[in-house]
């Protein structure tokens, strides 16, 4: 199925109706058309990261400069970033807002992506990161704004979990 | 040479930059010779400090970042250098301090020693222009005075021995630490504004 070229482009209007300008990322088949407007948008600064535990990293100096952040990951890339979670985000009490595309889960066709899939919700259980689902491309900008706002009151890493119903046509 | 002689040398002119430095021996030396509250000690997360810097470098052009690392932290992200080079902070100055060993963990030997892994290679293979790779006290006061006249992404690889101070210990709390650097940096944002105004 193809990535919805409409979703996207209602995800990242509603980044930057959230007042967030800035973002770290590693590309994936289904932030593609994603990034691809935040890296024409002059307004907005990308950074592609090598893997996606640099990202926390950079989020926690975003945050110390005083820059609404967000940050674009597959779910396999949450499972890569863990320890910077742990040890960085929360042991420092450092907000994260987190979209992730929920990759291995409800009619995925690809084998490679299952078990990280299927373990995604119980390893954010676990890391007690609060998290929802994205399906509905009108509520989904709403969705941004209150993750973005819930991580700084709460200083706490939160996650937005982009589904399969929101990223493919 | 030693590390804590590095530091120590080049502790007056961290006074107005931003510091992030790793866990362990780095950054209770910087410690030892007077907290500011423009530093920041990543005590856990390894190989993120130089990632933090990024953070800082790319959304604070008026300020001049600098992160010291060490060889166990900066081999758990290499990636680290290809992002660097990549995205080119001018104001972020990279020191690594390798002394081959996880000394912080037990001193097991890391792979930088006896210059197997040459981490200077690596961030020049990576793609970074500026890659300076000392081991003389004299040899990194150059570099390091060279790397802020310059103006240009610049890592700095100091070959140091493997020892430590005798005791460890702050007299902060690490939420402590992020909340007082974070105000720090708005403060001096505040400042600089209106002395632009």
């Amino acid at each position: 199925m193809p990535v919805s070229y409409e979703n996207s482009k209602v995800i990242f209007q509603g980044i930057k109706d959230a007042g967030i300008r800035s973002i770290s990322a590693l590309p994936e088949t289904w932030l593609g058309l994603l990034l691809q407007r935040a890296e024409d948008d002059p307004e907005v600064d990308l950074v592609q990261v090598a893997k996606e535990e640099e990202a926390i990293g950079i989020a926690a100096g975003a945050y110390f400069a005083g820059e609404p952040h967000l940050l674009l990951m597959q779910n396999h890339g949450l499972l890569a970033a863990i320890n910077g979670i742990v040890s960085l985000a929360q042991l420092y009490s450092i907000p994260l807002c987190m979209l992730i595309a929920l990759r291995g889960h409800w009619g995925e066709p690809y084998p490679w992506h299952t078990r990280g899939g299927i373990v995604t919700e119980e390893v954010l259980r676990a890391l007690g990161i609060p998290f929802q689902y994205a399906r509905d491309p009108n509520q989904v900008g709403r969705q941004i704004q209150e993750a973005y706002t819930f991580s700084q009151s709460s200083l706490s890493p939160v996650a937005l979990l982009l589904t399969r119903d929101l990223m493919e046509d | 040479m030693d590390r804590s002689e590095c530091i120590e040398m080049m502790y007056p002119e961290l006074e107005d930059r931003l510091v992030v430095t790793i866990m362990g021996a780095a950054a209770q030396e910087l410690y030892d010779l007077g907290h500011r509250e423009n530093f920041f000690y990543l005590q856990h997360a390894m190989g993120l400090a130089s990632s933090i810097g990024l953070g800082l470098a790319r959304h604070l052009p008026k300020e001049s970042v600098v992160v010291l690392d060490g060889d166990g932290s900066v081999l758990m992200n290499l990636g680290t250098f290809a992002t660097l080079a990549r995205y080119r902070p001018a104001n972020l100055v990279h020191i690594v301090f390798d002394n081959g060993s996880l000394l912080s963990t037990g001193g097991f030997e890391s792979h930088t020693t006896a210059g197997i892994t040459d981490l200077a290679a690596i961030a020049r293979g990576a793609g970074i222009e500026h890659v300076a790779d000392v081991g003389t006290v004299m040899e990194f006061g150059e570099a390091v005075v060279e790397a802020f006249e310059r103006r240009a992404l610049s890592v700095i690889v100091a070959r140091v021995r493997a020892v430590g101070p005798d005791n460890y210990g702050m007299d902060m709390h690490l939420p402590e630490n992020a909340f007082r650097f974070r105000r720090c940096i708005r403060d001096r944002k505040a400042a600089a504004a209106s002395e632009a105004s």
